[in-house]
């Protein structure tokens, strides 16, 4: 999150033509880092940081590009992307679906809602034993946990988001004999989307959370297993390239919802800006 | 359909805003609605645009209503045409006509949130009027707006109206309004209908005309207020 931050102030110095003291300011935010990847290398070609504990920076990225020719990488990504995304899908509509139930009436939300902050009282990491002993060891844990995840910031958003929608818009709907269906349609959930879409990156977030956990605890495929079979060999070269792939994917889906944030909130921008 | 109200009441807890309301309101007829602030005077266009359940006595009215607020109430993420389009049932080309109807063709593709006030407003007036209602009820509509666009406005509804011909009941406190475009006058005072006056100086009108600032002197009174300040 706080590196798609510090990329904001880059983005503004090119926009602006006079702000040359900005653009160097940009420039001075790398050096750190950059020094801190020097100093890391030094240490390991020195022996001072050993390889069993943390593999040297040139060691990581050709380990990235050996592993990316092999072909391991890319299909680890393509497993771990296809849980992810089923998962959000499943848990997704269910959020919603729900958030709908219960944001629409009082009837729905006590059907709905106690049993949703229940569930959400448990630590969902701890169901993992039950999950597998449910589910095996196939897929459907791992998809159904990530689902489990994204579904309550997605619920709890989207309810709060349906039913903060103003009550007036909803009059106006009546006055224009709006049918429930069109009312949902065009007045409730296009306002409740602005809320959602936090959920939205909220549930993001703990997807690949959910995923990483659950790879790392029962997998025969995917980057957490790779992960996790790099361990018994010490390739901790191995591993840190998961981890990283792991924060690329989380950050490109982040940038994915903002994006889709951007056009699908085009309304308040100008009143925003 | 005329609309006819009788023993029309609404209390909110133990405080009577609308004791027993005794109205007709007769087909094309364009009537003013003055009263006090916190008089009833929303309470009742509420209760004929069906937005009161808890309303009780007998209201008679048609099917065809449409409603303007005092704030324009668009949708803030259709576009324009879209909000004028929203649950009709006419062609697009309708909502087309109406936009223009009230100057607004430019504005068709804008975001609701960057229209100004007066752009608001007509957007607004023009999305009731698009339904050709057989009643048009306007909740202080104008309040809001700036004196000069509250003249171009004025002029516009008393345009469409004389077009389209709905019976308009028009909400407002000020007394100049109802006399510059209302064939009728009611006063809402403690819950009922104290003063009921015809308007009949042809159009336009001008503020100046003997018989209006004699009507002007009525209504005050009756509102409470002399002409130079509370009485
Ligand atoms: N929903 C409500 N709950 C409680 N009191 C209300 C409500 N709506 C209106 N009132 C009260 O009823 C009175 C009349 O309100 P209203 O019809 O809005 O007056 P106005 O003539 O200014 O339009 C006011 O005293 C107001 O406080
Ligand atoms: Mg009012």
């Amino acid at each position: 999150m706080s590196v798609v931050e510090l990329a904001r102030p880059v983005e503004k110095a090119r926009a602006t033509p006079k702000a040359p003291r900005r653009r160097v300011t940009a420039w001075h935010r790398w050096l750190s880092p950059l020094a801190l990847l020097v100093v890391w290398q030094l240490a390991s070609a020195t022996g001072l940081l050993p390889e069993r504990l943390l593999a040297a920076p040139a060691t990581i990225a050709a380990t990235a590009v050996d592993l990316t020719q092999a072909g391991t990488l890319p299909t680890a990504v393509g497993v771990s992307l296809q849980r992810v995304l089923i998962g959000f899908a499943v848990g997704g509509t269910i959020g919603v679906l729900l958030a709908v139930v219960a944001g629409l009436s009082r009837a729905g939300e006590n059907a709905v809602d106690p049993i949703m902050q229940m569930l959400r009282a448990l630590p969902f990491f701890g169901l993992i034993p039950l999950f597998i002993l449910w589910f095996g060891i196939g897929e459907e844990p791992k998809i159904l946990l990530v689902a489990l995840a994204v579904s309550f910031p997605l619920y709890l958003n989207t309810f709060s988001g349906i039913r903060g929608v103003d009550g007036k818009l909803a009059e106006v709907a009546k006055t224009l004999r709006l049918s429930r269906g069109r009312l949902i349609r065009h007045i409730v959930l296009p306002g409740a989307l602005p809320q959602t879409l936090v959920g939205l990156r909220q549930a993001l977030g703990v997807a690949w959370l959910a995923l990483i956990v659950a790879e790392q605890v029962n997998a025969t495929t995917g980057l957490g297993y790779m992960i996790n079979d790099a361990r018994e060999f010490l390739r901790t070269d191995v591993i840190v390239v998961g981890l990283l792939v792991y924060s690329a994917l989380g950050l490109a889906t982040d940038s994915l919802v903002r994006l889709l944030e951007r056009r699908a909130l085009a309304w308040r921008r100008g009143f925003l800006a | 359909m005329a609309t006819r109200l009788s023993g029309v009441a609404r209390a909110f807890g133990d405080r009577v805003v609308l004791d027993s309301i005794d109205l007709e309101l007769r087909d094309g007829e364009f009537t003013a609605l003055l009263g006090r602030s916190g008089s009833g005077k929303s309470t009742l266009l509420r209760a004929l645009a069906g937005l009161d359940d808890e309303v009780t006595g007998t209201i008679e009215v048609t099917d065809s209503v449409a409603v303007a607020f005092q704030e324009p109430r668009l949708v803030p993420w259709k576009r324009l045409l879209a909000n004028i389009t929203l649950g009709l049932d006419a062609p697009v080309s309708k909502a087309k006509e109406a936009l223009a109807e009230v100057g607004l063709t430019e504005r068709a593709g804008a975001w609701p949130l960057t229209l100004s006030g007066g752009e608001a407003q007509r957007a607004s007036l023009a999305r009731a009027l698009v339904r050709e209602p057989e009643l048009l009820l306007l909740d202080e509509p104008f309040s809001a707006l700036d004196a000069l666009t509250r003249i171009t406005i004025h002029h516009l509804v008393l345009e469409l109206w004389a077009r389209h011909r709905p019976a308009v009941l028009l909400v407002t406190h000020d007394v100049d309004e109802a006399l510059l475009l209302a064939d009728r006058v009611l006063v809402l005072d403690e819950g009922r209908i104290a003063h009921d006056i015809p308007i009949t100086t042809d159009r336009p009108r001008h503020r100046e005309d003997p018989d209006l600032v004699a009507l002007r002197t009525t209504l005050l009174a009756a509102l409470g207020v002399s002409p130079e300040g509370r009485s």
